[in-house]
């Protein structure tokens, strides 16, 4: 009898894989060309949830320009968790960056008292924007490039607010999924505290990412590097993944293209910008 | 191509296979219960492929004449032994053998497709770059084939044949895979060398990242079946594998040792493949203007390619 060799268990929801240093020194490339090279902007401005998203890409920042040069900003609101300031203190104090608390509170009420009915998804995005609204403006205090911390599974599934955190003119990690972005923090040292906890948009108490999509970032991540590639549902369903979870991505990622490009605009004239007049962002 | 490959992947068996030096019934009778074996897998292999002279040993220098078969009888061994122990139980088997016809003799493969009636030599493969340098003496002992041929395996779909150094040759697969081949077959016998590698004979690294370059400049899967077993000295380094159309090394057998090594192969990842990286579509285009080239050897008169 000869022996049989057979291929590696194929485990469809193996998450997608990532080399993280290699990631790590590209992005930091990345991240000088963009502030140092292409703008002559030496510093840079994050907002500091006590995620691990923007505790990567503070950790990123440090390294491409210097813990001096990078500014990160607190700005919780009156139900934020403690425990994520806190969180956000640890990598300030691990970095050694300038920190800075912004409380966003009376910005955030001082326009919903106007409006008592608001339910949660519209409070969370005012609170969205209002952080935005500090950081730009600590960008033109700073003289600072305020950088992105979306990562590639939220953009996909439509899971931010849109003019708020995807605004940022840059943005490392928007090609990462959740679970790469998970194994960079790892890679850079980033407090498993921070790695470890169940991500969160907290804008409510026990509020969860995955509570909030239906479905684990792991197998998320999983099912959408697949479904990029081209493959439909019923090939998705033939290599192993579960048929409600497919349609469950499917349908987020196909009710959000919009959020993932720039306003519609009416093309009326030959001349019409980014349909007619084209130019590279970098030109 | 199966009718229902989008959602049963198709499954294949490499036979990584170290025969005895000229003994062809003996190796045929080792063949006889590697079949045995295959026949009791779950599930059944439904495609079997053979390394090159996978019968007689690859060195066979004069002796390839008394070890060679004709075509027709070469395949009626082979597909009599399946039926011996599988009955009528359908599969197509590929596998090298050294040729006989007419008085000339070739490194030949055949594909056969068994069914419940019948045995169909579907492709009759005569090894084109026959390697004699070095080590290598078949041009001493055999003739060239002239053609890449591209069949229709009831299993894969449009797919070709090549042995050992054919697929060194870029222009071969590409041939294969412009003729419309998704899946391309590699029956070999490699004689390992290089030791300066890490952790593996630089010929072993070298195999495979040719083949990885195959599958996934023309999107097309490749299988490699390769033979096993020192033949006075020289080390085949089997490493038998499957390689998807994205160049991921689905299964791979280590150097030495015979063994079965199973693969499942989701046909439609050609599709995938292709799509993500088009090389195929754009060389299509793009090749007439190549081959009208006046500066290529061929078109210059009569000049021979060092332009004399």
């Amino acid at each position: 009898m000869l022996p049989v060799v057979d291929p590696p268990k194929r485990d469809p929801y193996a998450p997608p894989k990532i080399d993280p240093a290699v990631a790590a020194g590209w992005l930091v490339g990345f991240l000088r060309d963009e502030c140092l090279g292409r703008r002559g902007v030496e510093n840079a401005v994050v907002g500091l949830s006590g995620g691990v998203d923007s505790a990567v890409t503070a950790y990123l920042c440090v390294r491409a320009l210097g813990p001096r040069n990078v500014h990160l900003v607190r700005m919780p609101y009156r139900t934020s968790s403690p425990a994520s300031l806190h969180d956000a203190q640890l990598v300030i104090d691990a970095l050694g960056a300038v920190g800075r608390t912004v409380d966003i509170t009376a910005a955030v009420d001082g326009y919903l008292q106007f409006e008592p009915e608001a339910d949660a998804r519209r409070r969370g995005n005012v609170m969205a924007r209002t952080r935005m609204l500090v950081l730009f403006d600590q960008s033109a205090k700073l003289a600072a490039l305020p950088i992105g911390t979306g990562n590639k599974t939220e953009r996909l599934l439509g899971y931010f607010t849109w003019h708020a955190d995807d605004t940022p003119p840059i943005n490392p990690l928007g090609d990462l999924f959740k679970t790469q972005v998970w194994e960079l923090a790892r890679y850079l040292g980033v407090p498993s505290a921070i790695v470890d906890k169940a991500p969160s948009a907290d804008l409510e108490a026990n509020q969860t990412d995955e509570g909030d999509l239906g479905i684990r970032y792991a197998r998320a991540d999983a099912i959408l590097s697949s479904m990029l590639l081209g493959y439909r549902d019923e090939q998705l369903r033939a290599r192993g993944f579960d048929g409600a979870e497919v349609a469950l991505v499917r349908r987020r990622v196909e009710g959000t293209h919009w959020k993932r490009h720039l306003p519609t605009t009416a093309m009326l004239t030959n001349t019409a910008i980014n349909e007619f007049y084209l130019r590279p962002v970098d030109y | 191509m199966r009718e229902d490959s989008e959602a049963v992947p198709a499954r294949v068996a490499l036979v990584q296979s170290k025969p005895r030096k000229g003994a062809y019934a003996e190796n045929l009778a080792a063949l006889r219960a590697v079949f045995s074996q295959l026949a009791t897998l779950e599930p059944l292999p439904e495609l079997i492929v053979l390394p090159e002279a996978a019968l007689t040993g690859y060195f066979l220098e004069g002796a390839v004449y008394e070890s060679a078969r004709g075509a027709e009888l070469f395949g009626h061994e082979i597909s009599s032994l399946w039926r011996d122990v599988a009955g009528q139980r359908p599969v197509e088997i590929a596998a090298g053998f050294y040729e006989v016809e007419n008085g000339s003799y070739y490194n030949s493969a055949i594909w056969l497709a068994l069914d419940e009636r019948e045995t169909r030599i579907l492709n009759v493969h005569r090894k084109l770059f026959l390697p004699t340098y070095g080590v290598f003496d078949e041009e001493r002992f055999l003739s060239r084939g002239n053609r890449v041929s591209v069949f229709d395996s009831p299993l894969l779909g449009p797919t070709s044949l090549l042995i050992c150094e054919d697929a060194w040759h870029s222009i071969v697969p590409t041939i294969a895979a412009l003729k419309g081949a998704r899946a391309i077959v590699v029956p070999s016998a490699a004689p390992g060398r290089g030791i300066e590698g890490d952790g593996e004979l630089l010929s072993i690294s070298r195999w495979r990242e040719l083949l990885r370059g195959i599958a996934m400049e023309h999107g097309c899967f490749v299988l490699y079946a390769g033979l096993a077993g020192f033949e006075g000295g020289k080390g085949m380094t089997g490493s038998s594998r499957a390689i998807a159309p994205d160049g991921e090394i689905l299964v791979e057998a280590d150097a030495r040792e015979g063994c079965i090594v199973r693969a499942e192969l989701f046909l439609d990842d050609v599709e995938i493949a292709r799509a993500n990286l088009p090389l195929l579509g754009d060389l299509r285009a793009v090749l007439p203007d190549l081959l009208a080239d006046d500066e290529l050897p061929w078109l210059r008169g009569r000049t021979d390619a060092a332009g004399r």
